[in-house]
Parts: C-alpha cells; structure tokens; sequence
C-alpha cells in the first residue's frame, strides 16, 4: 500500500495520510482534485467498489468532511479519500457516473447535511424525511432533543440526567 | 351533527405538496365527454365519522362477545416490534387459537397493532390506514416507545406520545414485548371488549377536532383528505 | 375503442415503453397505457415497512422508485448525543432482524480507536454470538423466500427453529430479540451450565430443517419455475451497483469478510463459503441454503474448539468519563446479507463525533432493486426483494 500512496502523493495534492490498519488508509485531498484521485483509484488501481460514502461535520471550523471510502476487491485494501468543503454554501462536484448506487448516498448527504451536488440525479426529490423545514437535521447546530419536546407532546414525569453526575451524585453523596 | 365541515381545521397550503396525480384536472372519458376530477374530493368520503350508540343491554352484550373472539389484525408492521409478530403464528405460540389472525387489508380488519414508534412519514400512512378500518375497530401499542417515546425519547423524527393521535385501547410495555406479552394483551383486549369498555373508536369520533389538530401539527405536508374511509 | 384489441389475450407489449433518446421510458400517465401503483408500506408483501413507486403495463413493471424513511429514527444523530456506552442500545436497534453485528461492530470502532486488546475467550464467545444470530435470520430467511412464492409451510417450520434458538440466546444474555451481549473489551458473561448440550439438540433439529426444505423447496415444481431465471444479476453489476455478500456469491463473486478479512477467530475455522454463477433468485436462495448448513457447521466448530473458561473482558477506563482520542476507523463484519460495516468519528470528547452505518441494503433496494424490477412481473417484486435480503431499518436508520 505505500507504493500505492507514493504513487497518489506524486500525482495529487495530498496530506494527513494515515494507515489506520493493514488494509484501511485514510488521506486527504483537496476539493478540485478529489473525483480525480477516485476515478484514478477506480479506473488504474482497481478500487472498483464503492462502500459509503458519508460527511462529518466540524462546525467548530466551518467546514464539512467528505468521506469517499472505496475497496479494492483484488487485494481487499480500503482507502478513505477526505476532502474538507466549505461549510457556508456547501457543494460538491457530483460523481454519479462513477457508481450507481452513488446517487443514494448524495441524496441522502443533501437531506441531512444540506450538502448540494449539482446534476446527481432525483437530488431534489425528498429521501428519507417528508415535509422537513427545520435546518438539515444531521447538522451539528441542530438540536435535537429541544426540538422534540418542542414538537412532540413529552410525557410528564420522565426525566433524564447525565449519567456520570447523576451516579456520583446517588453513589458518593457527601463528596 | 354538524357535517362536511372538514375547513373548521388550520388551513394549510396543501397545493404545495401535492402530488401530480392528486391535482385537478379534468380528463377525456372514454365515450368523448371531458371530466372533471379533483381526487382530494371525489374518491373519499367526506363525512365525519360519527359516534355509534350502543346497542339496548343483551344485544349489546352478545355483540361485544362476538367482537371479542374475532379478533382481525392488520399486517401492517410499523416498526421494530413487528418482527416478534410472525412467532405469534407458528405451532408455539399460535394465536389463532383465541381467534386473532392477520389480515392485509384495513378494510377486513379490527385490530391495529403499532408495533413500536412511528416516525411522522409512518404516523400518516398509520392515520390513514386507521380511518380505513370499519368501527368498530381497537388499537393495540406495542413497546415502550408508544408510551412515552422510550428508546427515542429525544428523537427528532419519531412521536413521543401515541394516544395524542389515535386513540390506544391497550399498552403493552417493553422493548420489544415478548409473544407472550402480546398474547396477554390480547386477552386483556378481549376483556375489555367485553365489558363493554373498548370504545375508543368512539373517543375518536368525538374528539376528532383534537386528534386532527393534533395530527397537523407535526405532519406538515398534509397532502391528503381529512378524512377517508 | 377497440374491443378486439381490449379482449386480445396476449397483447403486444413490445411497443410499450417507447424510449427516449436518453434511454430512459417516456411515460405519459395519461395517455391510459400505464398505471401507477404504490406497493407498500402498508402490504404484505413488502420486507418490512418500505413502498415501492411501480409504473406498470398491463402486468409488467416499466418503472420502479423505492421509497424509504418510514424507520428513520436518526440513529445517528441520537448517539453523537450520548456517550460511548450508551450508544449500545441504540445502535443495536438499526438491523431489527439480526442485531449481534451491530453489536459487534460498534465495539470493534471503540476498541480500535480507544487501542483495548480483546481477550481469547471473549473472541470466541463474540464468535460464536454472530454465528447464532446468522442462524437465526437464516432459519427465517431461507424458507422465507418459499413463502413469497406462496410456499407458507416452510417459513412455520423456520420460525419454531427459530425460537429455539433465541431460547439459547435468552439463556447466554438474558434477551430474545436485542441481546447487548458484546460490549466494549469483550463480552458479558460466560456460557451457563450445559448450554452446548442442549445447543446441540437444537443444531440437530435444524439439521433435519436443512433436509426436508431442499424437499419443499428446491424440488418445488412452482417454485423452480417461478424462482429459476428470475432478477439476473450479471458479474459486472456487482462493483458498479454495490452488491455483497449472498448475491455477489449467487454470481461468481467471492465477497464474505469472514474470509477476506478474517475477523474475531474466522481464521482458526475451517469453512468454504459457497459460490455459483447463475445468479437468479433460486441461485441467491440455494446460496443462503448452503450458508444455513455452514453455520450449522461452524457453530459445532466453534463449540468444540472453544476453551472452557478464560478472562471474558478487558480492562477499560470508567465508561462515564472515558474519553476517545480523535481518530477515525471503519470495521465491518459479515451479516447474513452481506458486509455490514461502521465508520466512526471520534474528536476526543466522551461522545463519538460521527457515526455512520453502511449495509448491504442500502445498496440493494435503492440502485439495484430499482434496475432488477424493471420487466418483472408485480407478483414477483416481493420474490425479488426477499432475494436481495432487503433490511428497511438499516437503509435509513
């Protein structure tokens, strides 16, 4: 697999590489050259299966995190190609035409994350949620739990505590 | 009772939801003659449902005991409960025993089992399939998560309540109940029944502003009849 | 209007649909050629609670749209809200059917970012804990695909199997559907007294089940009719749709992680998972036939192997307060229906950052189903769909 990174590093503008295991890697690219490095992972290295495709999102610096994660069913290796996009306005180039079932996972990653990928295609149609208004729920600034007891009637009489306070606070009442 | 009067609700803009073929629109009959549909109107009822008076003492009661060993469910497997559902029909559990079958229609059936939470893209397809039901017709909740939200407590897209929405004639308390917690609430249905106390259906009909109220609060592309039966 | 063309018995369909110049159907709804139908959620032959959007002519489908969501919980939302431990029960929660993966994978992420080293006997145990959840989806899922072929008996007969075995289950943790049994740096308890005794009366019995559904069903005239060249998957749709586990094996393709990445002590076992080229739906299904028998196997292998007693879990920090350095890893396992992975986000709080679920599902009923339906006939959708081992719950989570 170093062969292989060397290979990448000469060719595209990669950083933070890191061999997480035998077969998993993890690098990062930056957002022009990202479909580039996958199609040339598919198409000359024989990373010709894609497993997810996800987001991350590091509100505290404003960006999103894109995960492309694609195996190579020869030699069983994972690589997970990172490209860090703006949080403000997010798009990213669509890659439909690589996978089939990449579609999916870019219109999931618009409903949750709000994350646009021009030209993929049913992207507007709704996935997973019906009649959502509310920001993109898998976001971080969106508060879940205030949301519900908000939306949803919460029964009285149910309480929740931190766990951690809540047992120091039963178990050791005096310190 | 006041009828037709399905406009008392909040008006929602519901021209924004609706689906293509939910529109107006008028349409070439086979024999030349044009017209004009509006499906949201002409395929449903749209009267309200209406309370039914018992019937005089022993009618009521051999009614309510034919009620109660007939009991029809609705395969219609909302949630995760639903996978303890099929041991229920197999030689160790058999619930046809106590006259409990599944059906696949809401149009044969009595009984609807929530078999756990409903997220809201459910809750409106369980409404509708609700209504569907002839009167008169139970509820069943299945798990904690009917009850109080249980596991998803603080979930954005699931309900917390479910008697806010549909009216529940029996809990069943765990997560996920065994067969045997389903087979009790079953009996405790039928006891119900037949004591004449099973009359939720009822309950709907007379708190309908209520529930439907209720129902839109949360559903926010209402893109559907009022009421359908 | 022509009442002869109306009475025709075999119509000539050839000329429907007409085909764009970008290969896709156009379909005029109203020009009362072809029908929308919605098939699901509420219908009994949909796996579980999920709808299919199908445009059809006369009784073959033109079109296809699967429509998910009604299970959405926000699973992954919900557990970057709570602490590793507690992400436990709610992560076991995304695959109704087969939870112990779930289990299983979620452990693995923390051990490999928390670096915690499982014990031997705990390996086992977690071992022998997949094998009995793979066997149970399977005694359902095999004779399952009879039953959508109207072919009930066999699924009856699955089922009480079944429940045996969740009996063991409920002896080893306590739990018939979700176990929790697998937890951070090993398991939660040893094997009760006399548990491999009656775990082989059980096997036994599965055993003769494994016999006499070849009979029922492979032999079936209807179902070999209905079943054989239905839904092919050609062998080079398996990277470009996503396809694993039982299916890809169906078309000639080795994917199970149990042998390409041996996991817990796969390595230690001896098994050849099976594989075919005709990949159809009877292929798929004598595919999962053939895993039963396997699991049956590595269940004995497993208890025969496996030492008496041993250290069941690992030290870890206090779970209230244990913090996860930043990192991130993807684990993944072998469900009954294919790989079955977790990639995880840690940021160095007690909360995990990101965690995202990847099944087999997700791909099959989305990209894959969409494209196998196209021409198949509506009584053969729920056929298809049980081929595929469609899971609604973990598509959207």
């Amino acid at each position: 697999m170093i062969e292989l990174i060397k290979d990448i590093e000469s060719r595209f503008n990669t950083s933070d590489y890191i061999q997480k295991l035998k077969h998993l890697a993890f690098i990062t690219v930056e957002k022009k050259q990202a479909i580039s490095l996958v199609t040339y992972l598919r198409d000359y290295h024989k990373y010709s299966s894609l497993t997810l495709l996800t987001a991350v999102d590091w509100i505290e610096e404003g960006k999103f995190q894109l995960t492309y994660l694609i195996n190579n069913p020869q030699n069983f290796t994972e690589i997970g190609v990172r490209v860090m996009i703006d949080r403000e306005n997010a798009t990213m180039e669509s890659s439909h035409h690589l996978w089939e079932n990449m579609a999916t996972y870019q219109r999931e990653l618009r409903e949750m994350f709000g994350i646009d990928f021009p030209g993929s295609p049913r992207i507007e149609e709704n996935f997973i949620l019906e009649g959502w208004d509310n920001i993109p729920p898998y976001r971080r600034d969106f508060d879940t739990k205030e949301y519900t007891e908000n939306t949803y009637f919460p029964r009285p009489g149910r309480e929740s505590n931190d766990p951690a306070t809540y047992m120091k606070s039963k178990m050791y009442p005096n310190d | 009772m006041e009828k037709n009067n399905i406009h008392k609700f909040e008006e929602l803009d519901v021209d924004k939801f609706l689906a293509p073929e939910n529109e107006k629109r008028s349409v070439l009959a086979p024999d030349g003659s044009i017209v004009e549909i509006d499906p949201l109107k002409d395929y449903f009822c749209q009267d309200r449902p209406e309370e039914l008076k018992p019937r005089s003492g022993p009618v009521e009661k051999f009614l309510n005991w034919a009620r109660a060993e007939s009991l029809w469910v609705l395969g219609f497997g909302t949630g995760c409960g639903s996978i303890e559902i099929p041991p229920l029909v197999t030689p160790r559990f058999d619930m046809y025993r106590y006259g409990v079958q599944m059906r696949p229609t809401p149009r044969q059936s009595n009984v609807f089992i929530i078999s756990g939470y409903l997220s809201v893209k459910t809750l409106k397809r369980a409404i509708r399939s609700y209504e569907q039901m002839p009167s008169p017709k139970y509820i069943i909740a299945l798990g904690s998560c009917t009850i109080n939200g249980g596991m998803y407590w603080d979930s954005y897209n699931t309900i917390n309540r479910l008697d806010h929405y549909i009216p529940v004639d029996v809990y069943i308390a765990g997560c996920m109940p065994r067969p045997e917690a389903l087979l009790a609430g079953f009996a405790k249905l039928k006891e119900l029944i037949k004591a004449g106390k099973a009359e939720n259906a009822n309950e709907y009909a007379r708190n309908f502003d209520w529930y439907k109220a209720n129902q839109k609060k949360i559903i926010k592309d209402w893109n559907m009849p009022d009421f359908n039966w | 209007m022509d009442l002869k063309n109306l009475f025709q018995m075999n119509p000539d369909r050839s000329q429907y649909p007409e085909m764009g110049e970008d290969g896709k159907p156009i379909i005029d709804l109203s020009s009362h050629k072809y029908l929308k139908i919605w098939q699901g959620p509420q219908h009994p032959g949909v796996t579980g609670n999920m709808s299919l959007e199908l445009t059809v002519d006369g009784d073959e489908i033109v079109e296809s749209k699967t429509h998910v969501g009604y299970l959405h919980r926000g699973f992954e939302k919900l557990m970057e809200r709570r602490k590793f431990i507690q992400c436990f029960p709610t992560c076991i929660r995304m695959c109704v059917a087969e939870p112990d993966p779930n289990e299983y994978i979620l452990a693995a992420c923390i051990e490999d970012l928390g670096g915690i080293e499982v014990p031997e006997m705990a390996q086992w145990l977690r071992t022998l804990a997949l094998e009995m959840a793979r066997l149970q989806v399977l005694l359902r899922g095999v004779p399952g695909q009879g039953g959508t072929f109207a072919l009930g008996l066999g699924y009856q007969w699955g089922n009480y199997i079944r429940d045996l075995i969740l009996d063991r289950f409920e002896e080893l943790t306590g739990g018939r559907v979700y176990h929790m049994y697998i937890l951070p740096g090993g398991v939660r308890g040893l094997l009760p007294d006399g548990f491999k005794k009656r775990m082989e009366e059980n096997l036994k019995l599965a055993d003769e089940f494994v016999k006499s559904i070849d009979d029922l069903m492979y032999n079936n005239a209807v179902f070999k009719q209905r079943a054989v060249g239905l839904a092919h998957i050609p062998k080079e749709w398996i990277d470009k749709y996503g396809v694993y586990g039982p299916a890809a094996r169906a078309a000639g393709v080795m994917r199970d992680v149990r042998k390409t990445h041996p996991y817990l002590k796969y390595a230690e076992l001896d098994f050849e998972p099976y594989t075919t080229t005709e990949s159809d739906v009877y292929a798929r299904s004598r595919v999962r036939w053939y895993d039963l028998q396997t699991t049956i196997d590595l269940i004995r292998q497993i208890m025969a192997k496996m030492p008496e007693k041993g250290e069941i879990k690992a030290e870890t920090p206090n779970v209230m307060h244990w913090r996860i350095p930043k990192g991130e890893t993807y684990q993944k396992c072998e469900s009954s229906r294919g790989e079955y992975g977790l990639y995880m986000v840690t940021d160095g709080t007690d909360k995990p950052r990101r965690v995202n679920l990847k099944g087999p599902s997700y791909t099959h009923a989305n990209a894959l189903l969409d494209k196998l339906l196209i021409n198949a006939n509506i009584a053969d959708t729920a056929g298809i769909m049980v081929s595929l081992a469609t899971c609604p719950p973990e598509i959207e989570r």
